[in-house]
């Protein structure tokens, strides 16, 4: 095997491992500490595997907070982490833009407008917890669907990478203007609107996870089978174009996928920030820079670092719970600086 | 140039015989440069983009198996000419590659016949030399599917070919300016075209290094059989390497045909403004540029 497959292998079950471990002790860890040998073997009960005999099943108030709180809660922070990170990794690759992240193009400012606008207007008998997420969901699609119009309007000849990201800029500021407006005209719901922005799973529950789950899917299929399209774009578009590849089309179709699954992830946590960020760098790193390798990798880096960041939220200041999107970036950034220190001298 | 409309309807068939054997080109003796197959053939090709016309009126012949250098002062449109050529212009006119129309042809279809190297490549950083190199292998296979065993040995050929495989797990970042010009080399080498389009393949390299690749692709076109096009701004080079040299100046062609008929004194002081004198030499001519006097 050479060393690129090898090295690509040992990545995926590094992270793959590293995934396992987060969930296992997402679930561990809480107010009510469960044991991880009962975890498992309530787990295997109920998908019909309890022959395996693993360890002392959990009683069943154990069961309930396992299977109703902690589970739905870590899985759909592995779900947003994940999905995150790797359409954070695509929109690198699209834009040949290391500092590129998922909220690039007016995902983020277009999802907070819609929850805003939801909690501001919408009456309370249409039920806003389930109102949020869709508008958020649309607003992050109306978003990058602008920015996306307004660039391929702008940019007809030549590379449309530069004129797609001031057109990301353009409408981001446009829509937080807006978002802004509306905000402070509503003073009252201030509280509530930031914790929004800010990012939250602590009410994840398993209609979260329904939710986000088919565009999550669906988008992180999409953007796995990319990676050599996007390995092909790394030498420029020019050059992609002479070797038989369309980049205006891989381009369309990666950021269409990256965008479904970040606007289904947003729906269901806010805007967690970071993630879409360190995580792809921090695989490309220490696994190579092939989208082939980094795609995968930071799909199962991205859920692993976020259901950490979870735990860590809702363990050091119990019973209160920090905002997710504070953790990412405050355990993200130093931990981003550290590991930029140590791998420059190795790889400049 | 009178041989074109015969060339043009033969070429299909000879050109892909050409590249498929690999071994008709040692029939073909670089000294005869005119073959009645046109491997590339440009007729009519103009390239406006807004308002500016960079290019009009282009008629050129390439002969399968032969180098042909576009030369010209800065802004002449050799790196345009070039671009229009691999498709990556629009233009009026009409691009013909062994006889088809390049407009005709899909992306792959055209990646497979036709290889480019632009001035300055985009290397990605981190990339690895073997990775790069196999990025060549993209026409012949579905973006879903990995390299199969006969793209490696392509890819393995091609690293041997210009003496990378001590390089190849190495990443981009790390290769000197001569290297990296050989891994992109590489790259086109391993898309196993016919044509080949080097823009200026020589303009990060000190003289050596220069040299040194030059004649690297003047072996692979005899080896493997490649017809090269490739604008060179360096004119003492231009005369040594290419067979034929097209002069472009202001977007059209001012000149066309052997080095001592196109690099004349009098063109190159007509179109550079430039004060050289030119002298035979064993290969081509020789250009040595003359210092103003006083």
């Amino acid at each position: 095997m050479d060393p690129v497959r090898r090295r690509r292998a040992v990545a995926l079950v590094v992270a793959a491992s590293l995934l396992l471990l987060a969930l296992l002790s997402g679930v561990s860890v809480g107010a009510v500490p469960l044991a991880p040998s009962g975890v498992l073997a309530t787990l295997l009960d109920a998908v019909g595997a309890g022959g395996l005999h693993l360890g002392h099943p959990l009683t069943q108030l154990q069961a309930g907070i396992l299977l109703d709180y902690r589970m739905p809660r870590v899985v759909l922070a592995a779900l947003v982490g994940g999905m995150l990170a790797v359409a954070g990794a695509s929109y690198q690759g699209v834009f040949r833009n290391p500092l590129a992240d998922p909220y690039l193009l007016g995902a983020a400012a277009g999802a907070g407008l819609g929850a805003t606008l939801v909690i501001d207007f919408a009456p309370a008998s249409l039920g806003r917890s389930g109102a949020i997420p869709l508008a958020a969901f649309a607003g992050a699609l109306t978003g990058v669907g602008l920015a996306y119009a307004l660039g391929s309007v702008a940019g007809r000849s030549g590379d449309g990478r530069a004129t797609l990201l001031l057109a990301g800029v353009a409408v981001a500021s446009f829509l937080t203007a807006m978002q802004t407006l509306v905000q402070q005209a509503h003073t009252d719901t201030l509280q509530q609107v930031y914790s929004w922005i800010l990012g939250q799973l602590g009410s994840g529950q398993w209609s979260d996870v329904r939710l986000m789950l088919p565009y999550a899917a669906a988008s992180a299929l999409v953007l796995l089978l990319s990676g050599r399209a996007l390995d092909v774009l790394a030498v420029g578009d020019d050059e992609a174009a002479t070797l038989g590849v369309r980049p205006g089309r891989v381009r369309f179709t990666v950021l269409l996928a990256a965008s479904l699954g970040t606007a289904s992830a947003v729906a269901v946590s806010g805007l967690i920030g970071f993630v879409g960020l360190v995580v792809p760098h921090l695989v490309r790193r220490l696994a190579g820079g092939s989208y082939r390798t980094v795609l995968p990798v930071s799909l199962l880096g991205g859920g692993a670092f976020l259901v950490l960041a979870d735990l860590v939220a809702r363990t050091v200041l119990a019973p209160a719970e920090l905002p997710i999107g504070v953790v990412t970036a405050f355990v993200g950034a130093p931990f981003f600086a550290a590991l930029l220190r140590v791998t420059g001298s190795a790889s400049s | 140039m009178n041989g074109r409309a015969s060339g043009a309807t033969a070429s299909g068939v000879k050109v892909s015989g050409v590249k498929v054997s690999g071994t008709t080109r040692t029939a073909v003796p670089a000294e005869v440069p005119v073959s009645e197959v046109a491997a590339l053939e440009v007729r009519g090709l103009g390239v406006r983009v807004g308002r500016a016309q960079l290019l009009s009126g282009v008629d050129l012949t390439v002969p399968a198996g032969s180098w042909t250098a576009v030369v010209g002062p800065n802004g002449a449109g050799k790196s345009t000419l070039l671009r229009a050529i691999a498709g990556l212009l629009g233009y009026q006119g009409q691009v013909l590659l062994g006889g088809r129309d390049a407009a005709s042809l899909r992306p792959r279809q055209r990646a497979a016949t036709l290889g480019y190297a632009p001035q300055v490549p985009t290397v990605p950083q981190a990339m690895s030399v073997a990775e790069y190199v196999t990025l060549g292998r993209t026409p012949y296979r579905s973006l879903l599917a990995g390299p199969r065993s006969d793209d490696r040995d392509v890819v393995t050929h091609a690293l041997d070919e210009l003496d990378l495989t001590p390089l190849a797990d190495r990443p981009l970042r790390t290769l000197s300016g001569g290297e990296r010009q050989r891994a992109v080399l590489a790259r086109a080498l391993a898309q196993q075209p016919s044509v080949l389009l080097l823009d200026e393949p020589t303009s990060a390299l000190d003289l050596g290094h220069a040299q040194n690749v030059l004649e690297l692709v003047d072996r692979l076109r005899w080896e493997q059989g490649l017809t090269v096009l490739s604008s060179l701004h360096d004119l003492v080079l231009a005369g040594q390497y290419a067979q034929r040299l097209v002069l472009l100046a202001g977007g059209r062609m001012v000149a066309e045909g052997g080095p001592a008929q196109v690099l004349t004194a009098q063109a190159l002081a007509t179109h550079y403004g430039a004060r050289a004198e030119v002298s035979p030499g064993p290969d081509g001519v020789r250009v040595h540029p003359v210092r103003r006097p006083g």
